[in-house]
């Protein structure tokens, strides 16, 4: 199956002053996407999952170019769109942006409050299709039967609504243009439970009808379990894992995955759970360690580790991990 | 020992907010009771009443919220009926309190050490020199390495876990018998989460308090809670023992609630189409909440007189209480 999104190198850094006692201060630069590659076929879902500051967002942002990528190339459809972007030709960008929407994470902050419904799914059509008018009203119709809600909830405005229904608002806006792929940007972490499974369904279903593929980012595993069919795990801006689901979930093989899936708490009492306990926090991105960027915390660390960087093996190999240690 | 009194019951606890719009039953009817040296966890998700009724222990519901009704026991004395300053001697002392955020709940331009030692100065008058080396000693059990120089620093220096840990050993600090604890690692990474979650354990066994913990994570009252109290739209819907809540839940509501959740020890992946088993509808706006029991529109199994009768908390077995006319409970009419 030939990808639909290639993602290959992607780096975002960004510069900083360094400001130490009794120093000169000094330039430098913080890489919160380091080199970053994986890729996505129709009617599939990569799940990106990490702590908050390993460059999940940055990542899917720098894919968008809502931030500037520093280095690497993001193929879409064969073709490479950063430098398309980075021309700033309007037409190839609308093209671009017709295919690729983003599903942001709050639904409270991401719908503008002084429009209704109607008029903030009107407003993808007024951009991509801005020929025929006549059409829009019919689009929004469907658009809101398609996530679950009513034709005539375009005349209501988003205070009226809960959490999840203006998630399937914020899901209806992406749809409005047919895009291929969706980057979803932790959509359910700030729904009730109740509501989050009912999302989640949408997005299954939504998947199955329209062949769409997904960029999922959480930080919630258990989510990622359901709605992905591959998994992608990030740490201090790189990959350091990425295999099918049930591959990472059952037979995790980088330290950091496993110790990552051993501290969610399971809803059983009494399960035997063997945590793989993590010394320490995540440090700074600003003071990278040497070699392996999780070394210092790892169970399995070997002396090579704190010298060189162990590199994700070529995209042939189904189950990649960057290690010198495997499990 | 048989039947030792509770640290802490909870009778028909009611607690309003009177808004413009009308009065919203928050917490409307809540009975539930803590044993010493035991943790009891509340779940439920937002608007279902288990902060509200957790601040009403302590007395801090804010306005326009107001107790209209209850009992709260805590060593047999009923905390309503407290005066102002006995409440005050009581808060952080004898009650103590785990934060959610703790970013915010640290005062951002006080010390970490004055901050700390103003608990012990106010509480048990002992002076500054006096209270420091308590403050050094509970840093270090909450595993802050060198915990004298953190006294002298701000909770800006200071990473999300850290500063959870400064909050734990802040609640800690006059050997407390009851904390609350409102979802102390919602706003943690899962790794951190999980060595906060080792840390409350582990803390709570040694110094044998007695622990509320109030979250929606049923992941983490599995792995904390020796009992659950499960809330929705401010009443009690089951409490019972941990195992027997997870194993074999009575109340429609927990079934389905557990139900709902994506396993991360379950594969979903196959031609097969994936779907959860959803609870339909959404939480009831409380300003006008359903007649009879609370879930009944949302309910699988509701009748005709689930909406008429509102269920009472009844025994169905040994320590596990329902109410679900469905499984028995009488019924009133509301």
């Amino acid at each position: 199956m030939s990808a639909l999104l290639e993602v290959e190198g992607l780096s975002k850094s960004y510069p900083v002053m360094e400001r130490r006692l009794f120093r000169a201060r000094q330039r430098t630069e913080i890489r919160a996407v380091d080199g970053v590659s994986f890729s996505i076929a129709a009617g599939q879902t990569l799940g990106l999952v990490g702590e908050s500051g390993c460059g999940k967002t940055t990542t899917a942002r720098a894919i968008l170019n809502l931030v500037q990528p520093t280095e690497g190339m993001v193929r879409f459809e064969g073709d490479d769109i950063v430098p398309i972007f980075r021309q700033g030709d309007r037409a190839r960008i609308l093209a671009i942006r017709r295919s690729l929407q983003y599903v942001f994470q709050d639904p409270w902050l991401s719908l503008n409050p002084r429009w209704t419904i109607g008029e903030t799914l009107r407003e993808p059509l007024r951009v991509h299709r801005p020929e025929a008018p006549r059409t829009w009203t019919a689009r929004v119709d469907e658009l809101l039967r398609m996530v679950g809600l009513e034709p005539h909830h375009a005349w209501r405005y988003p205070h009226e609504f809960s959490g999840g229904q203006r998630q399937r608002v914020g899901i209806a806006r992406a749809l409005a243009v047919e895009p291929k792929l969706l980057i979803l940007d932790e959509p359910v972490s700030s729904l009730d439970v109740s509501v989050r499974a009912q999302i989640l369904n949408l997005l299954a279903e939504l998947q199955d009808r329209l062949r769409l593929a997904y960029l999922y980012i959480s930080h919630d595993l258990s989510s990622v379990r359901f709605i992905s069919t591959h998994v992608a795990v990030m740490y201090l801006g790189k990959l350091v894992e990425i295999g099918e689901v049930d591959e990472i979930f059952s037979r995790p093989r980088h330290h950091y995955t496993r110790a990552l899936m051993s501290a969610i708490p399971v809803p059983r009492p009494g399960a035997a759970q063997t945590r793989i306990a993590l010394q320490g926090e995540v440090p700074s991105a600003l003071r990278r360690p040497s070699g392996c960027p999780f070394h210092p915390r790892c169970v399995a660390a070997l002396p090579v580790c704190a010298e060189i960087e162990p590199m994700l093996p070529p995209a042939e190999a189904g189950h990649r991990t960057a290690c010198h240690n495997p499990a | 020992m048989a039947a030792a009194q509770p640290l802490l019951e909870v009778r028909d606890l009611k607690v309003h907010f009177f808004t413009r719009e009308g009065v919203v039953r928050a917490v409307d009817g809540v009975d539930y009771s803590v044993n010493r040296a035991e943790t009891l966890g509340i779940v439920g998700e937002s608007g279902s009443g288990k902060t509200v009724s957790s601040l009403a222990m302590l007395r801090l519901v804010p306005p326009p919220a107001r107790t209209v009704a209850g009992q709260i026991l805590f060593d047999g004395e009923d905390l309503l009926t407290r005066t102002p300053k006995q409440m005050a001697a009581l808060r952080g002392r004898r009650i103590a309190m785990i934060f959610q955020n703790p970013a915010t709940s640290l005062n951002p331009i006080y010390s970490i050490g004055a901050q700390l030692t103003e608990i012990l100065t106010w509480h048990e008058k002992a002076s500054r020199r006096d209270a420091e080396p308590r403050v050094i000693e509970l840093l270090g059990l909450v595993g802050i390495s060198d915990p004298a120089t953190r006294l002298r620093q701000y909770p800006h220096e200071l990473s999300g876990g850290m500063r959870q840990r400064i909050g734990i050993a802040r609640a800690l600090l006059c050997n407390p018998s009851l904390v609350l604890a409102d979802e102390p690692t919602t706003a943690l990474d899962v790794t951190i989460q999980a060595q906060i979650l080792e840390l409350l354990a582990e803390l709570q066994a040694r110094f044998r308090m007695s622990m509320v913990l109030v979250t929606h994570d049923m992941g983490v009252v599995a792995r904390m809670a020796t009992r659950i109290t499960v809330m929705y739209a401010g009443r009690v819907c089951e409490t019972a023992d941990a195992a027997t809540i997870f194993n074999a839940p009575q109340h429609p509501y927990t079934r389905a609630l557990l139900e709902s959740m994506p396993r991360i020890d379950h594969s979903y992946a196959g031609p097969a189409r994936r779907v959860l088993p959803s609870i339909p509808g959404r939480p009831p706006n409380l300003l006008n909440p359903p007649s009879g029991c609370r879930f009944h529109d949302r309910c699988p199994e509701a009748q005709v007189e689930c909406r008429r009768l509102l269920p009472v908390e009844t025994a169905v077995a040994p320590g596990h209480i329902v109410s679900c006319l469905r499984r028995g409970s009488p019924g009133i009419v509301a």
